[in-house]
């Protein structure tokens, strides 16, 4: 590229040199322009001359060359020389932006680790990250990226997980816990046991589905090609109708005019300036929303993304947290029984649910939170579909739903809450209940307020959850339509109906979890995977990946892709128009091959500067 | 059957999606995709001739682009 730059420095001098002294003898001056031509030009007409023999002649170097020898010709020496020399500057700047864009897109996935310190015989030994066998153990120094997934054995630390989840607040780890390749050590050094090979971690899996992106041509890009391939012969055809049938028909006509209109068509006839700002900008769009964590699989779907209209979403695990947590703890005194405390309450049902790895039993003694002496308790029986029955420091326990109530004939109280309920009896004494539920996110309101804002028409909430719960989940955020108690092939068959419902070039994007979804996922126009940050299967069955578990990305995402699409529209609006009025123009003899060249290169590097612009991704 | 290539010397978007239409062209080629920002191209071809279908594919960008270069990934 410096070697080019050099080339245009010296050509221009003698250009200007030639210009300015204006040397009595015209050969004089003619030869330095043509010296500066050969100088600025030599290459374009090497590779227009072995194009030809290619047979190649809608080449852009061919179309060059002959414009430009063309002015030669007719005796424009300055306009030949200047025109070549206004081509190389602007081939230099957009070879100078397309390496740039290619960098900064580099840079912003730049999470490629490597190397890995591997302790092999007790030492430890600085290796690629692609040798490390499965069940190795490695150091992971502050400072370092994590070159491998794996569990820690040795440490705790803080990682960062910026690069693959566009999330600004470390995450601490310790022993025992998962660590994904591509995120920064922070703190502290750690041991870890590698868990998967080089070309199956996370860092790998990233890295290809983005370089693989652009290889999902968006309908614009592929309009474009199509385009261009017309263009072209179209062009060169009519340049060539103007050299020869005007002169002829029409009278006192002046050849040397006409093929100077001709050879003006010829500079603007190159599709380079759109060719190349669309695909760039799709490639900014994906590599922008990289970096806040929502991998899109092609410009196919930041295309569709823009045109979303139904925007469908499952409900556990994407609207809320998909984890039980104890709600409400409510104890009731009675005559006979003198009133439990609430604590007492929470440690019986822990007790009665020590042994069982149900959810509902988890978030039970997650909540209880301290220590359980397991001599207390004396026996501790699950009664399928119903609840535990137990005995617990001599006392009978029933922790349960109403049916189990039912079944032990107990006097109870039915309440209305929007949960599972567990409804718990000492001795046949009903004492009270627990109130356990999702809880929904935090930016799930914020999101589906947004989207109604945004031009969705339509927002449905899917789930296989209780109708009562589904509902009282779809109020609260405010989504339009909610169906419930689906089995997963129920969801499919929701979602063909939803495809019906929208326009012709509308879209609907599916938003789940990305376990249990594939089939949904696949009939979306979109399927979108939240959480995929260690999923496989997530990263594998979506079209649009959310590597954090915000649903508020979505909004990123349509977001992004409509800035992506205006600047699509803008470069091919503006690179067409700007060709066509100055093929018009000069058609009537009105533009200068100047203006020409401008159409050509100019509009190339503002098409590519307009795309550069997608980078530029603000912060929400 | 589908192979990805690292494809070097591109000096035009222009130049790749002429390139992209040849090699489309090619006996067994179901969908070839060049990406110019990437320098990347994605393959899809019948894995029973791949050694023909390569070599073809080799000879065709030679003949398109001299200064082109591809090497598999």
């Amino acid at each position: 590229m410096k070697k080019k730059g050099i080339k245009i420095l010296i050509a221009l001098i003698l250009f200007i040199l030639a210009m300015a002294i204006k040397f009595e003898n015209v050969w004089i001056n003619n030869s330095i322009f043509i010296i500066s031509y050969i100088i600025v030009g030599f290459e374009i007409l090497k590779k227009a001359v072995r194009n030809i023999f290619r047979g190649k002649v809608f080449d852009e170097n061919f179309l060059m060359s002959i414009a430009t020898i063309g002015a030669f010709a007719i005796g424009e020496y300055p306009e030949a020389v200047c025109v070549m020399l206004f081509y190389q500057v602007g081939e230099l700047f957009q070879s100078y932006a397309v390496d740039k864009s290619r960098k900064s897109i580099s840079s912003l996935m730049d999470i490629r680790p490597d190397y890995a310190n591997a302790y092999r015989n007790g030492n430890i030994e600085k290796i690629n990250p692609a040798h490390v066998k499965v069940g190795e153990i490695i150091v992971i120094k502050p400072g370092e990226k994590v070159p491998l997934d794996g569990h820690i054995i040795e440490g705790n630390t803080s990682l960062d997980t910026k690069a693959l989840t566009g999330e600004s607040l470390p995450r601490e780890a310790k022993v025992g816990e998962e660590v994904l390749s591509g995120c920064i050590n922070l703190s502290g050094t750690i041991k870890v046991e590698v868990s998967k090979e080089f070309g199956e971690s996370t860092v790998s899996k990233i890295l290809d589905l983005v370089e693989n992106a652009s290889s999902k041509k968006a309908k614009s890009e592929n309009f474009i090609t199509k385009f261009a391939e017309y263009y072209t012969p179209v062009v060169v055809t009519i340049a060539l109708a103007l050299a020869i049938i005007p002169p002829f028909v029409m009278q006192n006509q002046e050849f040397a005019d006409w093929l100077y209109r001709a050879l003006s068509f010829l500079v603007v006839s190159c599709p380079c300036a759109l060719v190349i700002s669309i695909p760039l900008s799709f490639f900014g769009g994906i590599g922008g929303a990289s970096k806040m964590g929502i991998l899109i699989k092609g410009g196919n779907y930041l295309e569709a993304l823009s045109k979303t209209e139904i925007a469908v979403f499952d409900k556990t695990g994407t609207l809320t947290e998909g984890t039980f947590e104890v709600k409400k703890v409510e104890a009731i005194g009675n005559a006979e029984n003198t009133k439990v405390s609430k604590e007492e309450l929470l440690k019986i049902a822990a007790y009665a649910e020590y042994y069982s790895n149900h959810p509902i039993s988890k978030s039970v003694k997650k909540a209880y939170s301290k220590e359980i002496d397991e001599k207390q308790i004396a026996s501790s029986q699950e009664l399928s579909g119903l609840g535990i029955e137990a005995e617990i420091e001599g006392e009978n326990v029933l922790v349960g739903n109403e049916k189990l109530m039912k079944e032990k004939n107990i006097q109870y109280e039915k309440t209305n809450e929007i949960g599972t309920v567990l409804y718990i009896a000492i001795d046949g004494k009903y004492v009270g209940y627990i109130l356990i539920a999702d809880t929904i996110k935090k930016d799930a309101k914020y999101t589906i307020d947004t989207l109604k804002k945004s031009n969705i028409k339509q927002t449905v909430m899917l789930t296989g959850d209780r109708k009562e719960v589904g509902e009282a989940v779809a109020k609260e955020i405010g989504i339009d339509k909610v169906y419930t108690e689906l089995l997963p092939d129920g969801k499919v068959e929701k979602v063909e109906e939803l495809l019906k419902e929208k326009s012709s070039t509308g879209k609907l994007a599916f938003v789940g979890d990305g376990i249990n979804d594939a089939p949904v996922l696949a009939i979306s126009d979109i399927g979108i995977a939240m959480g995929g940050l260690g999923s496989d299967s997530a990263i594998e069955a979506a079209d649009v990946v959310i590597m954090t578990d915000e649903p508020s990305k979505i909004i990123d995402a349509i977001k992004l892709s409509k800035r992506t699409m205006r600047i699509v529209k803008e470069n091919i609006i503006f690179a067409i128009a700007v060709k066509v009025a100055v093929l018009v123009l000069a058609a009537f003899g009105i533009s200068t091959m100047w203006q020409a060249v401008f159409a050509d290169v100019g509009v190339s590097i503002l098409a590519i500067l307009n795309a550069l612009r997608i980078l530029h991704v603000k912060k929400r | 059957m589908t192979s990805k290539f690292k494809i070097k010397g591109l000096d035009c978007a222009n130049c790749a999606s002429q390139l992209e239409r040849e090699i489309k062209k090619i006996d067994g080629v179901e969908n070839a995709s060049i990406s110019f920002m990437t320098e990347r191209m994605e393959l899809e071809y019948d894995g029973d001739n791949k050694e023909k279908i390569l070599k073809e594919a080799k000879k065709r960008i030679k003949r398109e682009e001299p200064d082109v270069t591809i090497e598999e990934v």
